[in-house]
């Protein structure tokens, strides 16, 4: 018993690796990990590459077949639980914070995926951001729980 | 006006198609969503479950780290190329942390993730991050105020 569900474990284990890596590549391939193409794609009003809207429109039908797959299933391919959110509540927090996030984005061409890649790389600046943008979260933990 | 000399679009759909298997595999495998900013953001909260939550938040996180350097065994990095300062690198990581936290999402777990399960909630976000991006890039670019 013990040792199945040390399996179970080890094999959640490796699927979130196998998850992280396959989609830290895909990062690299689409351009979303070079700023100045993040930049490009967000200066709609100047010289616009829409190349990252593509990034988008290829990614999520293949998660709307996953999903969907999943929501008549109810459980994974494991036969365990989900733990989707359940959420559907439209508020002011999702709406400034997701402003604040598109304005931080715009600002240095980076979103948190990319930032992290990078900062596998050994890339310095994303020293900076990263460790900002953990205190960013944590203060809003913070404030939340006061 | 459609900057096409920047437009890769072959890279872009491939990277699209990977950055979608790799949520798909967390989602199929262990009913997760694959965002980054949740899943770096609920470390903070490893004390409440810390069998479930750390050990496969942090693999999905060294997978990410990794991607760099398994890309470069086989290909040569893509050019990233980023003209931030380290005040603004700052700056954007506190945003994008505060923004993703209170929004409960970033360009994957809502963009991705959320529009593949057809959640309004996340379309509610995505369409507010990407006009506050390109928004905020024109007044960073074109202005001249800042």
């Amino acid at each position: 018993m013990l040792f199945f569900l040390a399996q179970w474990n080890f094999m959640r284990l490796v699927i979130a690796l196998l998850s992280g890596l396959i989609l830290g590549l895909g990062l690299i391939v689409s351009g979303m990990t070079n700023p100045a193409k993040v930049i490009g794609f967000l200066d709609l009003f100047g010289a616009w590459d829409p190349s990252l809207m593509l990034v988008m429109g290829s990614a999520i039908p293949v998660t709307f077949f996953a999903f969907r797959y999943l929501q008549q299933k109810q459980t994974t391919l494991l036969n365990e639980e989900l733990h989707l959110p359940g959420t559907r509540q439209i508020d002011l927090p999702l709406i400034i914070g997701s402003l604040l996030f598109g304005i931080g984005w715009a600002f240095a061409g980076y979103c948190p995926g990319p930032a992290l890649v990078s900062l596998g790389l050994g890339s310095i600046d994303m020293v900076y951001f990263v460790l900002a943008m953990l205190i960013g979260m944590k203060s809003v933990d913070l404030v939340r729980k006061s | 006006m459609i900057d096409w000399t920047s437009f890769t679009p072959g890279s872009a759909i491939i990277g699209g198609l990977l950055i979608g298997v790799a949520a798909s595999l967390l989602a199929l495998f262990n009913g997760r969503i694959a965002g980054i900013s949740g899943i770096v953001g609920a470390l903070f909260h490893w004390k409440s479950a810390p069998q479930e939550h750390l050990p496969w938040r942090i693999f999905f996180i060294l997978g990410l780290l990794l991607s760099g350097w398994v890309y470069q065994l086989f290909f040569t990095l893509p050019e990233i190329s980023s003209k931030s300062s380290m005040t603004t690198l700052i700056i954007a990581g506190l945003l994008v942390g505060i923004g993703t936290r209170l929004g409960s999402g970033c360009t994957s777990g809502h963009g991705v993730c959320g529009l593949g399960r057809l959640s309004f909630r996340s379309l509610v976000a995505t369409i507010s991050f990407m006009l506050a991006g390109f928004v905020a890039c024109y007044f960073f670019l074109h202005s001249g105020i800042l």
